[in-house]
Order: structure tokens, then sequence, then C-alpha cells
């Protein structure tokens, strides 16, 4: 595949996107090699693996990878696979060890990774196996950010908060305590399930799609929310209904949708269910605010960490990264956030929430995934690759740096999608950091172009 | 403790033997039968009806662990963070007033969907077989799922019931765990009720 074929791939001047990049398994095989080896990837949280010896089994892109806590306390991302014959060294999604003992040979390796024990060794290596080369193999990157653990396959890759910039302060409002004090989220609980549709669909979702509303009618017709027992209808409490919303997109390839208070805003009535759990949140509302001052104005939606995190920032609140499987499946992993010194009441009331609202059996998420998989399975057509997808959503309408460092749209946009995917044909075409983290991409020195499609 | 491991105590509990059992166990599968047909046939109000007020309906998620561990670790906790789903009897019935809407599109149109209930053995009854207003039950499922054209599903696994009995609404569920064999769900979707 060319350079040239990617280019008209993704059109994102004019708004137009082959659908091969969601169905095509060359492609597919490209994003292995070319992106998941690159970008920054979520693994996981540092509340799964609290103790020394500490794992937990997570996935970068395709592959299995060991999570764990050494007995020093540091934290390691290892290729789940035996240096031996390949072999998982591990198959237990989660638990304490104080070595990984391959089931093959009984090659075993110690917390920090290193080649430990090799049967026989004095009869059959003695003076031929250096061990010291052959221990599991770690990422050449990682990072634990406010409690979450990023790890990169690059030891090129740039520092972890270079890579998220101005992106940052949208996932920070996600991953603080609701009182605004930095960090103090912990996970308690992770969805892991298998979908059959391609992993940009839930990716792209989280960006910002804010146009996909519509799907979600039926809970927004009965009521699911946190006052939903109150009568209150809709699948979120309207925390934003007073609030400016704006769409983001980033240098990097990152998208949110997130919202500006009023500086004088004040709390807006929520979690009508249970009045104590009400007063919580109105007290963690007024202390961010007394806090972080007009730095609280601004609230987070949703956004996608490029290329393969999501979050949901308040109502509900976790992170979800979408592993590939295939060109037409994707195995998602959602990890449920509460502030960890939040009340026991607090934290059962959520709990509930997230589950009827989130994953395959949440009744909001359910219709997601009927999107996905259709999306995917309707584009594989001889005919149907034919056509281009729409992207042309707003085009011409973000500006830069207004009010807030990116590319701002004051209004549902898709520009946040046209911005992924330019930056998702980068890395596909094998360049270099400066350009994938957007540097002398002119959207951010002059602002996307507003020329309308076919009239370019 | 999980509500696996309070199973757990009764399951290897063998009360066929003992007077009153085939009766009762006569009566609950035909309970059983029933409620597959209601749910088969969509008809979700009924099956309402055979849900107690108190109800506790929950699927946990499940892990691989060490032999040692698979009692505590395995399952998740009823009562604790996150499962599949944790229903009450208001989220059950929110969940049939969004079936009903027409516009839940995970199940607009409707699955096709079969239940196969079979091994139903009563492992408690209070006060005795004879004279039971509180049950214990474990039995198995298979729930047979198309929808459109060839998305397809099959969930096997089992369910430990409590019901109770009172003379207004006969036999009802108060909790059910569903237990499914599977760690990682291999199916995009749980929308269907078990």
């Amino acid at each position: 595949m060319e350079h040239s074929d990617l280019k008209i791939l993704v059109d994102a001047d004019r708004g137009m996107i082959s659908r091969e990049i969601f169905t095509s398994p060359a492609i597919y095989k490209r994003e292995l090699e070319s992106l998941f080896t690159r970008t920054w990837l979520f693994v996981g949280h540092e509340s799964l693996i609290p103790n020394p010896g500490d794992f937990y089994l997570s996935r970068m892109g395709e592959e299995s990878v060991i999570l764990c806590r050494d007995r020093t306390g540091e934290v390691h991302v290892f290729l789940n696979s035996c240096t031996h014959r390949g072999m998982k060294v591990c198959r237990y999604d989660k638990g304490n060890a104080k070595v990984f003992t391959c089931p093959y040979h009984a090659w075993s390796f110690a917390l920090d990774g290193s080649l430990q024990g090799v049967p026989h060794f004095d009869d059959l290596y003695d003076g031929v196996l250096d061990r010291d080369d052959w221990s599991l193999l770690e990422v050449d990157r990682m990072v634990v950010y406010k409690g979450t653990i990023w790890a990169s396959w690059d030891k090129d890759a740039p520092n972890f908060e270079t890579y998220l910039g101005d992106a940052k302060l949208h996932l920070d409002m996600t991953l603080d305590c609701r009182d605004g004090r930095s960090g103090g989220s912990e996970v308690i609980g992770v969805h892991r399930w298998k979908f059959p549709a391609n992993w940009k669909f839930a990716a792209e979702n989280f960006l910002g799609d804010s146009y996909h509303n519509h799907s979600h009618g039926s809970v927004d017709a009965i009521g699911i929310g946190p006052s939903a027992r109150s009568g209150v209808k809709g699948r979120r409490d309207d925390e934003m209904k007073a609030a400016q919303h704006i769409w983001i997109s980033f240098p990097e390839g990152h998208g949110v949708h997130s919202a500006m208070e009023h500086p004088d805003a004040e709390f807006i009535d929520s979690y009508l269910d249970q009045p104590e759990i009400g007063a919580y949140f109105r007290h963690c509302y007024e202390e961010r605010r007394r806090r972080l001052g007009n730095e609280a104005q601004l609230i987070p939606f949703t956004g996608t960490i490029f290329p393969n995190t999501s979050y949901h920032g308040r109502q509900p609140r976790g992170l979800c990264a979408w592993h590939p499987h295939s060109s037409g499946e994707t195995e998602g992993w959602r990890f449920f956030l509460v502030d960890k010194d939040a009340p026991t009441a607090v934290k059962d009331f959520l709990r509930h929430y997230y589950m009827r609202y989130s994953g395959p059996a949440g009744m909001t998420e359910q219709d997601d995934m009927e999107n996905w998989l259709y999306a995917s399975a309707a584009s594989k057509g001889t005919i149907a690759k034919r056509l281009k997808l729409n992207y042309q959503q707003s085009m011409g309408a973000a500006k830069l740096n207004d009010p807030l460092p990116g590319l701002v749209a004051t209004q549902m946009s898709e520009h946040m999608a046209r911005g992924y995917y330019t930056r998702w044909r980068d890395y596909l075409e094998g360049r270099d950091w400066d350009h994938l983290l957007g540097v002398g991409d002119p959207r951010f020195s002059d602002g996307e172009p507003v020329t309308k499609a076919g009239r370019a | 403790m999980s509500a696996v491991s309070d199973f757990s105590d009764l399951i290897g509990r063998n009360l066929a033997a003992q007077p009153g059992y085939a009766a009762l166990q006569s009566q609950l599968e035909a309970f059983y039968f029933l409620e597959a047909d209601l749910l088969d046939n969509r008809r979700y109000r009924a099956w309402l009806d055979l849900l107690a007020d108190d109800l506790t309906y929950y699927m946990p998620m499940r892990a691989n662990v060490p032999l040692a561990h698979n009692r505590s670790d395995e399952f998740t906790t009823v009562g604790e963070g996150i499962h599949w789903f944790e229903n009450d009897k208001w989220t059950v019935v929110k969940r049939v007033e969004q079936i009903e809407t027409g516009i839940h599109y995970a199940e607009e149109p409707l699955s096709r969907i079969t239940h196969m209930i079979s091994n139903v053995r009563i492992v408690d009854a209070k006060p005795n077989l004879e004279t039971a207003q509180q049950i214990a039950v474990t039995n198995r499922f298979l729930l047979y799922q198309n929808r459109i054209v060839d998305d397809t599903t099959t969930f096997v696994g089992r369910r430990h019931d409590r019901l109770r009995h009172n003379a207004e609404t006969g036999w009802q569920v108060h909790f059910r765990e569903v237990i499914i064999e599977q760690g990682i769900l291999q199916s995009k979707n749980i929308t269907n009720f078990f």
C-alpha cells in the first residue's frame, strides 16, 4: 500500500473517508505494525495491583501483556510470552505471584522480568545461555499518571504528557477527585467483552460524536439516570444544561466533548434519588470551585486519547480501551472509576448507575454496540465500499484556541474525527514524531479549511 | 461472601429422597417452564409478576485465577463493585419499558430467543419440603438468541435462585444469580433476560 493510497482513504479536507479503513485486513495489519507499536496505550490502573507481587493481565494492540508490581513497588509491563518457546507465562487474569513460571519448560521470570529459573541449567546451558539477555520483553516506555498506567513499544515516543498535549486538561478532570483534588481515583470493576465491529468505531464515538444522541432515545424516554426514580427522564442528570458545550480536536489526534460553565454557575440539583448522595456531590462541586477557581468552569463529558483510549468524564465515569482483535472484531475493556475516598454509600449508588448505563448489559451502550456492528458489517460489500463515508459536519466552524487550546467548535462537529483520521493516516505512513504530534499541521496554525466538499 | 459461596454450601445436598421432594420439584419445573414461555413469547409484563419486589438479579463476572484462589476471586461478589449487571426490580421493569419504547435498537427488531431449562434441583426448603415457603434451587439454562440475519448468541450457564411463596402471588423469585461459562464475554450485548 502506497502513501498516495492512504491519502485517498482519508480525505479530511473534503470530509470523506473510505470504508476500507474499517474493513480491510491489509489496513488492519498495518495498524498493528505502524500504530499500536508506537502510540501510548492505556494498560490499566494502579488500584488493580496495589501490593508487591500483584499482577493483572492486560493487552496492547492484539497482544497480551502482564501488568505487575515488583517487590520494590515498581510497576512493570511485560509482553506475556516466554522468551524460550513463546508460551504465555501467565494465563491468570489477576493474582499475586513471586515469579511467573512458564507452563511449557518451566523457565521462570522474576517480577522485574529477569530470567531466574532455567531447569537443568548447569547440564544444558552453562556457558551458552546468558540469562541477562532473555528477560521478559518489557515495554520501552511506561508511565503511571494519576493512577492510570500507560505504555508504548517505541523508545523514541515523546513523554506521556507531551503526547497528551492540551487534551491533558480534559483527561485530568476525569481522573481527578470530584472535589478537584489531583488524582485519587480507583477502579471498582472492569468489563471485558468482544464485539464484531472495527475498533475505530468505538474510539470515534467517544471523540465527541454527540450527533448520535438519537441512538439513545429509548433510555432518554424512560429515564435511567441518577434521578430517574424521582421521575427525571434522560440517561443522566442534566448537569451541563446551562454550560457552553465545546468540541475540541487536538494536534496529536485526540478529541473531546467538554463544557464550560458560566463563572457564576451554581450546582444543578442532581442525584435526586438519594438526597445524601446529592448533598455529597453538591459539596464536591463547591469544593472544586473553591479549590480551582475559574478552572472549575470546565467540566468533562467524553473524549478519546489517540488512538484507542476513551473516557466518560462524569455520569457515568470511566475509561475504555478498545483492543483490536481483527479488522472486524474488538475487545472492549471498561474500567469504572470512583473517588477512592468517597463514602461507601456514594460508591454503591454509582456502581448501580454505571451497570445500568454501561457495557454489554448497559441499557445505553447496548444500542452503541448495535450501531458499531452493523456499520462495520454494511461497509464490507463490494458496492458499499465504492461509497465514501461522510465526515463533513460543521466543516470550517471550529476556531483556534478559543476559549481553550485546540481547534474548538461550539456546535456539534466532526472535526475531531477529521483530525483523528488525519493523524491515523500519518502513523500508517510512518511519519516522524514531530509530525505525529501535529507540528506544522496547518489546521493548528490557520484553522480548518472552510471550503465545502466538492468545491475545493 | 459471594452468593456463589452461599450456594456452595447447599450444592452438595441431596434432598431427593425426602418426603415432598417430587411434588415440589414438579411445581418448580412448571414455574420455570412458564417463565421460559412468557419470556420467549415476549410477555414481559406477565414475567415481571414472577419476580418479587425485593429482587436481586445479577450476573457476576468471572476471571481466570489460580486454583487456590478460585472460591474467593473467580467471581465478582454480589453487593460489591461491578458485575455484568446487578438489577433490582425497578431496574428490570426499566429494561422492559426500554424494549416497549420500540426505539431500543439493540432489541428492535426483537431478537428471537428460546430458553431451555434443565437440571432443576431443590437444595434447600424452609420450613420443609412439604410445606415449603422459601426454597433455594439450582438449574441450568441454554439460551439461543438470533437477531436480524446472522447475529447469533448462545448463552449456557447456571442459575442459583431463591424463591418465596405466598398465597397472593404464588412462587416468586427474589434472588437470582446467573453464572455463564465465560470470562471475557463473547457476545456484544446482553439484552435478554435469563
